[in-house]
């Protein structure tokens, strides 16, 4: 990676060099740091750093599969593996670290990996297969990690064994170890603290770990991660000066002792220390990058915080996370319960941060490495700063980075000062995170610092007095409010009525849903007539959901999850004839998978005979409304939750909205139909009803928020009317009602002053509005089947209407079908 | 280059069958062919059907749009782009799709499929725009 950094960094500064890059794997520069997304799906082209064309695209010479062997320094020609023999007026040598595998006997055996390289990944992948006990040995970053990967691979237990006292001793102190370990336990992973392992033991392979107090372990496959040790080999051989416990020594400008030999990355040892992180390697590559193309620039160690997600878990270590009273004071968040655990150590005025960790809980990293890299003052009470203000009020999220710095290095990757991401802002136009890693690369590397670049847009924007706009796409120039509001004035009712009026081009794949959304949650017209049938996302095109294989699945609507038996016996009907795969929904409805886009309007016509209609499960509109059995069987009910249900599912269905929208109907607080988690939800209590607002599952799970209480069916369903209205008005494309909530400014409350207090004096107009959109509801299946225009459209072939697709292939699965997978499917 | 001698014209559908600014997929023996009709453009374009990241027959039920001038269906199923002019790719440039000529005449529109495979050699260096041509 580093070495990849070096090649982008010197051939953008100048091209007067001519590059060849030896390269021991392989494979072109990968990203070693999300190594472990390896086995979460991530190809190895998806972790390639640059595409093939890149190299030659710079003139860049690039041996892989081919390791140097040997430096000849007087002649100034390195020897290579495959025979190559390569002049050099300067040689730069980022070979790495390779890890380190303690002297233990038996540790030869059948079953034993390191984990470094997608290769090492690869040996483990194909011997994990029948492992039933995983072990990590080394409960540092890169073991736990490597932990993480042995759980992906689906190994049914994993153990961590840690030679120290306590996990990753060289980031985080003892309670924040206990408290990781503890989570991580609960995340299904053994942890084995103070374990010195004797042997590894079995016949050829390994069975089982012997530790120095006589304990075993059994093992069917362990995993080294004890350390890295600096590649230093090759410099070694060519008499290079190198570090008594390994590392190439240099100086701060990345030289060796050869003054045409350099080395940057893991591999180099600056002031007796190896820097084992991406970000220092980074910076040694622009040092050495700028110093050959005649920048002077030094190279003056660097700060080691980190913060990444093992296992799930945020874990942040940051300036002189262990430093002790009485040369400083402490700050502690202990809680067992969330296992979140936060230190700060600042110094003993109280004036500045020099230092914490933050285990379960790192949202404050950005903020808190700021203030110790721009020894920032403190507050009043530094205890906020990891606890929050106590007591009323709202923080403003954006506040933070306004306090900052010009020189305040935001990327420490990439280098990126909020200076240069403030300028790119105002005065080369970047006004999104896109555009600003475009322009400044910040961001690109490890992505920790996007929401704070993103923070620093808007904080710029603002401060420039611009309004900050999200255009829709390169075809409109306006916000989805502003063409909101626009189509409506204009009385605007197909997709090429508003791009000929409002927009330029001829329309994309973004537009068009939204504006085809729009329409229909302005208009609530039968959306695939007016020609606007190509304007719809492919699910509301065919009014279904495709699935792999081509097929689509079919969801009828069941109010509030009720249905007799005889329409249940309908959908068996329906299933049987058509060969459907079924399956019970989330939302309490029957989903019949694997239909073939010709029988659609067959199946839905039975459907709508047997009293049937659309569910609108393709649609960003309403889904369902579930319900508890409540009081009409219930022995704890309070109200008749199922009728309230099956009301609120028939009045609101058919609506659309910038998203999906769900909601459920319990009939006490024991909340069996999970209210809470939807995007209204409403529970039972002794005098009426609670309304709950903006949860969500999915994942980003969050619990709504309670928005009124007590009330009769009647005034609920008059906030919800207000509710939806509001939310349809102003969410941008694709936000549901829980991520419009957290970008509302003030929030619930706010949110609460207009739709039960009408701050906005909007909701007399809003009920109105709705009510018209409501009453001109019409199934839209109905309206297809009896289209001839519009039915038309459910054949494969144009040309061969009555054939079905021959590519359709389906596999049993017990006792039904399923759709083939990917990979299987028709080879072209 | 391809030309009238070489080009097999297949007839594939009426135009008022086609979709206005939308697909279709017309079979040619045992072939899959997305036949567009970019309305708003007077343009016709053909593509395989078959979408090359996942192998779906999907792309004649995509969008069609333009990005930069540049007319594309977005596929389906995970939304990647292809030019319906080069069959480029236009997210990353993995994968590509094969493109057909497309000729109206007398209300019917033919797809050129060709008597044999073209080869890579017979491709110009740039085809005129109403030969969308063959990869």
């Amino acid at each position: 990676m580093v070495g990849f950094k070096f090649c982008e960094k010197l051939s953008s500064k100048s091209d007067l060099f001519n590059i060849v890059v030896f390269g021991e794997e392989p494979r072109r520069a990968y990203d070693r740091v999300h190594l472990s997304e390896y086995f979460n799906g991530k190809t190895t082209d998806d972790l390639a750093l640059s595409p093939e064309a890149w190299y030659h695209e710079r003139g860049i010479t690039l041996f892989l599969n081919d390791p140097v062997l040997k430096i000849d320094r007087s002649e100034k020609t390195v020897f290579s593996g495959s025979g190559r023999k390569v002049a050099y007026d300067f040689l730069v040598l980022a070979t790495g670290s390779a890890a380190f595998v303690p002297g233990i006997p038996g540790i030869e055996k059948e079953g034993v990996f390191v984990y470094r390289t997608i290769d090492d990944l690869d040996l483990i992948k194909n011997y994990s297969v029948h492992a039933k006990n995983g072990v990590v040995m080394g409960g540092g970053l890169l073991g736990l990690e490597a932990a993480k990967a042995l759980i992906d691979l689906g190994i049914e237990k994993t153990h961590v064994v840690e030679f120290a006292p306590r996990l990753m001793p060289r980031q985080v102190d003892d309670h924040a170890s206990f408290m990781l370990a503890s989570k991580l336990k609960e995340l299904g992973l053994e942890i084995h603290l103070n374990q010195n392992t004797s042997a590894v033991e079995g016949a050829d392979r390994i069975q089982s770990l012997l530790f120095r107090d006589g304990s075993r372990l059994a093992a069917d496959i362990l995993v080294i991660s004890a350390g890295i040790r600096p590649r230093d080999e090759l410099a070694k051989q060519a008499g290079i000066r190198v570090g008594e416990r390994g590392g190439i020594i240099v100086d701060d400008t990345m030289q060796t002792s050869d003054p045409s030999v350099f080395a940057i990355g893991e591999c180099a040892l600056y002031n007796h220390t190896i820097y084992g992180l991406v970000a220092p390697g980074y910076e040694m590559a622009e040092v050495l990058a700028s110093n050959l193309c005649g920048e002077a620039k030094r190279f003056s160690g660097f700060d080691m915080s980190t913060k990444l997600k093992l296992i799930g878990v945020d874990v942040a270590s940051f300036g002189d996370p262990f430093i002790q009273e009485p040369e400083c004071k402490t700050i502690v968040f202990e809680d067992h319960h969330k296992k979140i655990y936060k230190r700060i150590n600042i110094n003993k005025e109280g004036t500045r941060l020099l230092g914490g960790i933050l285990i379960g809980d790192a949202s404050a990293y950005n903020l808190l490495l700021q203030t110790v890299n721009n020894k920032m003052a403190l507050p009043p009470d530094p205890g906020e700063m990891i606890l929050g203000p106590r007591g009323s009020g709202q923080t403003n999220p954006g506040a933070g980075v306004a306090a900052l710095p010009e020189s305040a290095l935001i990327c420490s990757c990439e280098g990126v000062t909020k200076g240069a991401i403030c300028q790119a802002v105002s005065q080369q136009g970047c006004e999104s995170v896109d555009a600003i890693k475009k322009c400044t690369k910040a961001g690109t590397g490890c992505g920790g610092c996007v929401p704070m670049i993103k923070d620093l847009v808007t904080y710029t924007m603002k401060s420039n007095g611009k309004h900050i706009r999200n255009i829709v796409c390169e075809h409109f120039n306006y916000s989805r409010q502003e063409l909101l509001d626009l189509i409506k004035i204009h009385k605007l009712y197909s997709y090429d009525e508003v791009l000929d009026s409002l927009g330029k081009g001829d329309g994309c794949e973004t537009c068009k849903p939204l504006i085809s959304s729009l329409l229909a949650s302005l208009w609530n017209e039968m959306i695939l007539k007016r020609g606007n049938d190509t304007a719809q996302d492919s699910n509301d095109r065919f009014l279904a959901n495709i699935q792999k294989g081509g097929t689509y699945s079919v969801v009828p609507r069941i109010p509030g999850g009720e249905i007799t038996p005889q329409k249940l016996m309908v959908i068996a009907e329906v299933a049987g004839k058509y060969n459907l795969y079924t399956k019970i929904t989330g939302g309490q409805r029957i989903d019949m998978f694997g239909a073939h886009l010709s029988d659609l309007p067959h199946i839905w016509e039975e459907l709508i005979s047997a009293g049937f209609e659309s569910g609108h499960a393709y649609g960003k509109g309403l889904r369902t409304v579930k319900s508890c059995v409540g009081s009409t069987w219930c022995r704890f009910g309070l109200h008749d939750s199922v009728s309230f249900a099956i009301r609120i599912e028939n009045r609101y269905k058919g609506l659309r909205a910038p998203h999906k929208f769900k909601s459920a109907v319990s009939g006490c607080i024991r909340e069996c139909a999970e209210a809470q988690s939807k995007d209204f939800g409403i529970i039972a209590t002794e005098k009426g009803w609670n309304l709950y607002v903006c949860g969500n599952g999915g994942s980003k799970p969050q619990h709504a928020l309670l928005l009124a209480t007590d009330l009769d069916s009647e005034t609920c369903i008059r906030y919800i009317d207000r509710f939806l209205m509001f939310y349809i008005l102003t969410a941008d494309p694709l936000t549901r009602t829980a991520t419009w909530l957290n970008k509302m400014e003030g929030g619930i409350d706010y949110l609460r002053d207009v739709v039960v207090h009408d701050s906005l004096g909007m909701a007399g107009q809003w009920e109105a509005e709705i009510e018209v959109l409501l009453n001109s509801y019409q199934c839209e299946w109905k309206q297809a089947v009896e289209t001839p225009e519009i039915r038309k459209r459910f054949s494969h072939f144009v040309n061969a209407p009555e054939e079905k697709d021959p590519a359709v292939k389906f596999e049993k699965l017990r006792d039904q079908k399923k759709a083939v997978d990917w990979t299987a499917a028709t080879g072209a | 280059m391809m030309n009238e001698q070489t080009t097999n014209w297949f007839a594939a559908c009426r135009v008022e069958d086609a979709v206005e600014n939308g697909g279709v997929c017309v079979k040619y023996r045992d072939e899959q062919i997305a036949l567009f009709y970019f309305t708003r453009r007077n343009e016709w374009y053909a593509t395989q059907n078959e979408c090359p990241h996942r192998k779906q027959m999907a792309l004649s039920r995509g969008m069609i749009g333009t990005s930069a001038g540049e007319p594309k269906v977005a596929c389906p199923f995970h939304k990647k782009t292809f030019s319906l002019r080069s069959g480029e790719c236009l997210n990353d440039h993995e994968c590509a799709i094969r493109t057909y000529p497309v000729k109206v005449e007398n209300g019917l529109v033919y797809i050129g499929v060709g008597q044999h495979e073209p080869t890579l050699n017979s491709v110009p260096a740039s085809a005129p725009s109403e030969n969308h041509v063959t990869l």
